[in-house]
């Protein structure tokens, strides 16, 4: 039986999906006019338009649960860094080509799990919108992934890019499958699933796409986000993140409210 | 200007079907199924709409298109609401608007083919192996590549044909 739910925890969470994102599709939409081939510029132009397109529908529910008259607009537009809930790894910079592939198959994998799991969400809003989600990001996937594996299994020179991205990437997975109180609530609400939970699906993908892509799997490494103050879940940025925002929401602290 | 009287929501399917969709002009709004209900609540037509892509830049456009064309046929008071559920799938393109995708140059989408982000059994796929065949739209040949899955719209993958040569839109699945 699920219990009521803390509408503070569930604006929280709504931000945490709706800042992961955000913040990647803003990460990815950099690439815009500077990718290596036209094909993988609008491939990238496409998916960073659909993170963002899931970001304005969670965020939204975030405005509406917060029940302060606040949009999606607001949210993305007027927060601080510390009001951010996404994930350090997102906001990891982009680097080459292969560690913006290889951050976006780490988070794809996850992704996709996660709205698999909300469209039994107690929440129909929720479910409406993880419904919806999950087909876009099983292309997402498919791309990661399939990119993932060709530049893996690629030439000498690609395959050193890729595994060093994922060296450079693997202590920021962690964060994903840490549950906090947050997290709790909402399991217990049965509004999402907890975390932890997710995590068995997400390393038997990818450890078959790394296979594939024969990349050697880390080992156990220590991880960002998890011990400690810091992690993104909790508002604790990278220094990453403020010039993300600085140029995301430049527009609208100096010309607030302006339109099209 | 007054209205005197409400059209049959009939009617006002068919103006909408003659409302084109911004990015592909060939087809309607309504062949491409994101028309989901046309209603009258006391004098407001409510028409309610679906998304094909959650980020699909040519939302608004569509939502001013269809408000335009109706207003055109002097209805004044339109509300246009956002369903989400059911998602929009591109089976919903119905059998003419397909033909016409074709003749335009796009191949339309071939169903039950949508990515479905379940890997393990894809692999082969995945490595660019393709199962599945996507005829050109201009020579009808089916010696034909995926280039990306991702093309001009967020709708479409990037295809090329091995017999004519010519680069292609598929319509994806979804």
């Amino acid at each position: 039986m699920a219990t009521a739910v803390d509408q503070s925890a569930f604006f929280d969470w709504l931000q945490r999906i709706g800042d992961n994102a955000l913040v990647l599709g803003h990460r990815v939409s950099e690439w815009c006019g500077h990718s290596p081939v036209l094909e993988e510029d609008i491939a990238l132009a496409n998916q960073a338009l659909d993170l963002i397109g899931q970001c304005q529908l969670w965020l939204g529910l975030a405005g509406e649960v917060e029940g302060k008259g606040r949009s999606a607009d607001d949210l993305a537009y007027l927060r601080d860094a510390a009001d951010f809930r996404n994930v350090l790894l997102v906001e990891r910079p982009n680097g080459d080509f292969g560690q913006t592939l290889m951050r976006q198959f780490l988070f794809d994998a996850f992704h996709i799990n996660l709205l698999r799991a909300l469209k039994t969400s107690t929440d129909k809003r929720v479910v409406d919108i993880a419904a919806k989600a999950e087909k876009e990001v099983a292309y997402h996937l498919e791309r990661s992934a399939d990119l993932v594996i060709r530049l893996g299994d690629g030439t000498a020179e690609s395959h050193r890019r890729m595994e060093k991205a994922l060296k450079a990437l693997w202590a920021y997975t962690g964060e994903m499958f840490h549950d906090d109180a947050v997290d709790v609530a909402m399991a217990e609400a049965g509004i999402a699933p907890l975390p932890s939970s997710l995590r068995t699906a997400w390393e038997a993908t990818v450890k078959a796409v790394l296979s594939e892509a024969t990349l050697p799997c880390p080992e156990t490494v220590w991880q960002h986000g998890i011990t400690g103050a810091g992690g993104g879940k909790k508002g604790v940025h990278s220094e990453h993140l403020g010039f993300i925002l600085a140029e995301m929401q430049f527009l609208q602290r100096a010309y607030p409210g302006a339109v099209w | 200007m007054e209205q005197t009287s409400k059209p049959d929501t009939v009617e006002v399917w068919r103006w909408l079907s003659e409302v084109p969709d911004p990015e592909i002009p060939v087809i309607s709004v309504t062949d491409l199924g994101i028309v989901r209900q046309v209603t009258w609540e006391d004098d407001t037509l409510v028409v309610t709409v679906t998304p094909t892509y959650s980020g699909c830049p040519a939302t608004g456009v569509i939502n001013l298109d269809i408000e335009n064309a109706l207003r055109s046929h002097g209805i004044d008071r339109i509300r246009i609401e956002r369903q989400l559920s059911p998602a929009w799938t591109s089976d919903w393109i119905n059998a003419d608007a397909r033909e016409k995708l074709r003749a335009y140059g796009i191949a339309p989408p071939i169903d039950g083919t949508a990515a479905d982000g379940r890997l393990l059994g894809r692999v082969a796929r995945l490595s660019g192996r393709s199962n599945m065949t996507v005829a050109c739209p201009r020579c009808g040949s089916t010696n034909t590549e995926k280039i990306s899955q991702f093309g001009s719209t967020p709708c479409k993958a990037s295809y090329r044909c091995k017999d004519c040569l010519e680069p292609f839109d598929y319509f994806k699945c979804i």
